[in-house]
């Protein structure tokens, strides 16, 4: 660096390589996503035999989780800004976070245990099943991966080991959690909406 | 307690810690290295099932394979060569030249970047193991179109290791794609452009973009298929609703753009090679780097040209016609760059640049039968013919083995310190020039005359036996020009000329280290201000970067 500017040239700064690294990673994760649900979408209506999505898949209860999920990208964002700041208020933000996850993946689990006990629907009932149980359930798993996460950068946070005012720990994982949020806005359309 | 180690077991111990030292490495030249001699050893393991398949076709109705063994063979020949040799070779070249090319000190994640190589190594392994269980291994084709895949046409857990391996080594493939990207964006040295790195990066960066958009896809699919062998799912189950069709298309979603992962960082190391060789600079820099990122879009549009006869509508025919004719166009622009590279330079022929002409000469070859696959209604005369198995070994040998060959002879010596054997090289490479014409050129002929591909032998009197003689006469004169190398690479270690740190004055910041590079790469990052830094460090009195 000071031999750049020992012979005169400008060294224009160069993005953080962790954060490179994630976004090539969410595009990698946003390509195996799509495939999942180009996989639901051109199965809609092929099953041969029931139950279909309108009969068995209940709106209100996942409206309510979707606000949940929603609302976790704001206090995700809210918690940033909060540490951004130096103000108080960054663990509570981001614990919210977290709760708002599990609440969450709480119904998704009232949802599957529904499906499954009440209806019968099972990966292996019809094209339905196969693809509602693949698609959701990646999505799920990626939104429990997501709750240990946070969990795990609040535990570091607290501990003192993510010092400064923007640790990128605190940034990936933030955008992470946006992927996934984004990721349950396509998924909500596609199952709940266009396909129910 | 003894106090005198003996020596044999001191020996014994110093071999163990130099072993310990190559599994825990995170330096990214070691893990390059692994990368490709895990590759070579595949190479040798998908080459010994060709040569035996080309056996088995040498008479109509010969018996020197029984079928089910030919079809794991062509299953496991195709699987190794794209997944376990071509993908790693890359990767692993790749992985050793990157950072040194542009004045950084490792991969931007070290550890993923061992991660990536040992999951890639373990997904072959997995492969292979599938010798080792009932039913041995997979005979569904490399690109195991369903439902022969499903519980009920493969009942043993041959697929499974298969989809598995393929899956597992996947990963280690998108680790290496998001490393590459991570690298190359935020970690050259101080005043190096995009626009100023050399051009192998730039085929690197283009093939990580692919790796990230099409592997996961395959991985995704590869979920799909293992949902539906154990927990009952019905994705390509026919007599449920799903489709086979499906498959298709998210195999070769993945499997197009492949064939470009495989071949756009044989791209770069050819102009790598091909300006050093010629004493000239790059002809066309800019219009390279936009074709080769051309080439990464469009041929993420092309897939479905696999698929002309499974009956898609005449729009979508005609949509994946024309696209695909479309990437001969920044094909044709890389082609014409390197040839007026050449133009005028003064050539120095030694190996790297035998190999980038060999190159040169036989990936147009492949490229315009691959314009003639490309057109549909051709399409549906040769589709599943021994053509298509003679174009894309055309393309993929003529294009990648020979581009990594001129790679490997050029970039050797920085790795070890010693040149290669250019008698043992020049020996090697007329072999394979030789042996790969006459294995691969008849096939078009044979496919052409309606042989269909993976059948494990034929009739007499159809007009193929001549045909398939030539092939396996061609495949036996091949064979030991790989021998040659793999025994090069050995020989050499020992009793190569010592090379130096930049033995064929070239331009590049890799040369301007010590051959072997030190495990820190450099001593002092340099500050770059053209395209050939080390030009720069040589003739101060005349840089590059005045004119550039």
């Amino acid at each position: 660096m000071s031999e750049a500017v020992a012979v005169g040239l400008a060294v224009e700064p160069r993005p953080d390589p962790r954060k490179v690294g994630m976004l090539a990673f969410l595009a990698s994760e946003a390509a195996f996503f799509s495939t999942l649900v180009v996989g639901y979408v051109v199965y809609l209506g092929k099953s041969i035999t029931g139950p279909t999505p309108p009969e068995v898949l209940s709106r209100p209860l996942v409206v309510g989780t979707t606000v949940c999920l929603l609302t976790s990208s704001y206090t995700v964002h809210r918690a940033e800004r909060a540490l951004r700041a130096g103000a108080g208020g960054f663990a509570h933000w981001w614990a919210a976070t977290a709760a708002l996850g599990v609440v969450f993946l709480a119904g998704t689990a009232y949802e599957w245990y529904s499906l499954i006990a009440v209806h019968g629907l099972t990966l292996g009932t019809n094209l339905f099943g196969t693809t509602f149980f693949t698609l959701v359930g990646f999505h799920a798993a990626h939104v429990t991966i997501g709750v240990v996460m946070l969990l795990t950068v609040l535990g570091l946070w607290r501990r003192g080991h993510l010092p400064g005012r923007e640790p990128v720990a605190v940034t990936l994982t933030a955008w992470y959690w946006h992927f996934v949020d984004g990721v349950w806005v396509v998924v909500f359309t596609v199952v709940y909406v266009v396909g129910r | 307690m003894a106090t005198a180690v003996p020596e044999l077991s001191r020996e014994r111990l110093s071999l163990v810690a130099g072993l310990h030292e190559w599994v825990v490495t995170v330096d990214h030249k070691k893990i390059g290295v692994m990368y490709v001699l895990m590759a070579i050893a595949f190479l040798l393991i998908g080459g010994l099932e060709a040569v035996l398949m080309r056996v088995q076709l040498l008479w109509p109705r010969a018996d020197f394979l029984p079928p089910l063994t030919f079809n794991q063979f062509f299953t496991l020949h195709g699987t190794t060569m794209v997944f376990f040799m071509g993908m790693p070779i890359l990767i692993g070249m790749a992985n050793y030249l990157v950072p040194l090319m542009i004045g950084a000190r490792d991969m931007a994640f070290p550890r993923l970047n061992a991660m990536g190589f040992w999951v890639t190594l373990f997904g072959g392994l997995l492969v292979y193991a599938s010798f080792f269980v009932p039913g041995g291994p997979p005979a569904i084709g490399w690109f195991a179109y369903a439902p022969l895949t499903e519980k009920t046409f493969a009942r043993g857990p041959g697929v499974d290791c298969w989809a598995l391996g393929l899956l597992v080594s996947g990963v280690g493939t998108i680790a290496a794609g998001v490393n590459f990207v991570a690298t190359i964006v935020g970690m050259r040295a101080p005043g190096m452009k995009l626009r100023q790195v050399p051009f192998f990066v730039w085929t690197i960066l283009g093939t990580s973009i692919q790796i990230l958009v099409a592997i996961p896809p395959l991985t995704a699919a590869l979920v799909m298929l293992i949902f539906d062998r154990h927990l009952g799912a019905h994705f390509f189950d026919p007599q449920a609703g799903g489709s086979a069709y499906l498959w298709m298309h998210l195999f070769w979603f993945f499997g197009h753009p492949e064939v470009y992962i495989l071949v756009l960082p044989a791209f770069g190391m050819i102009s790598e090679v091909v300006p050093v060789f010629s004493r000239k600079v790059l002809f066309g820099y800019e219009f390279m780097a936009l074709a080769t990122m051309a080439i990464v879009f469009i041929s993420l549009g092309v897939w479905a040209h696999h698929m002309f006869t499974v009956g898609m509508s005449r729009t979508l025919d005609m949509f994946f016609a024309g696209a695909s004719m479309l990437v001969g166009i920044p094909t044709g622009i890389k082609i014409f760059n390197w040839l007026a590279t050449l133009y005028g330079g003064k050539l120095v022929l030694k190996s790297p640049l035998l190999f980038a002409l060999g190159f040169l000469s036989m990936f147009v070859i492949g490229g315009l039968t691959g314009i003639i696959l490309a057109c549909a209604a051709v399409n549906f005369q040769i589709h599943d013919t021994y053509f298509v198995v003679g174009h894309f070994h055309w393309v993929l040998i003529g294009g990648t083995v020979f581009g990594v060959f001129a790679g490997l002879h050029y970039w050797y010596p920085k790795v070890t310190g010693r040149m290669l054997s250019e008698r043992l090289a020049k020996w090697q490479f007329w072999l394979l020039l030789v042996g790969f014409i006459l294995t691969f050129a008849p096939m078009h002929v044979a496919g052409v005359l309606g042989m269909p591909r993976r059948i494990y032998t034929y009739e007499p009197g159809r007009g193929w036996d001549l045909w398939n003689q030539l092939a396996t006469v061609g495949a036996l004169i091949q064979a030991p020009s790989y021998l040659i190398f793999a025994f090069n690479l050995v020989w050499s270690l020992r009793h190569g000329e010592l090379a130096g740190d930049d033995p064929w004055d070239a331009w590049t910041l890799e040369w301007a280290t010590t051959s072997p590079p030190p495990s820190y790469n450099f001593e002092s990052v340099p500050v770059v201000r053209s395209r050939r830094p080390l030009w720069d460090l040589k003739h101060p009195d005349d840089p590059d970067w005045k004119y550039e």
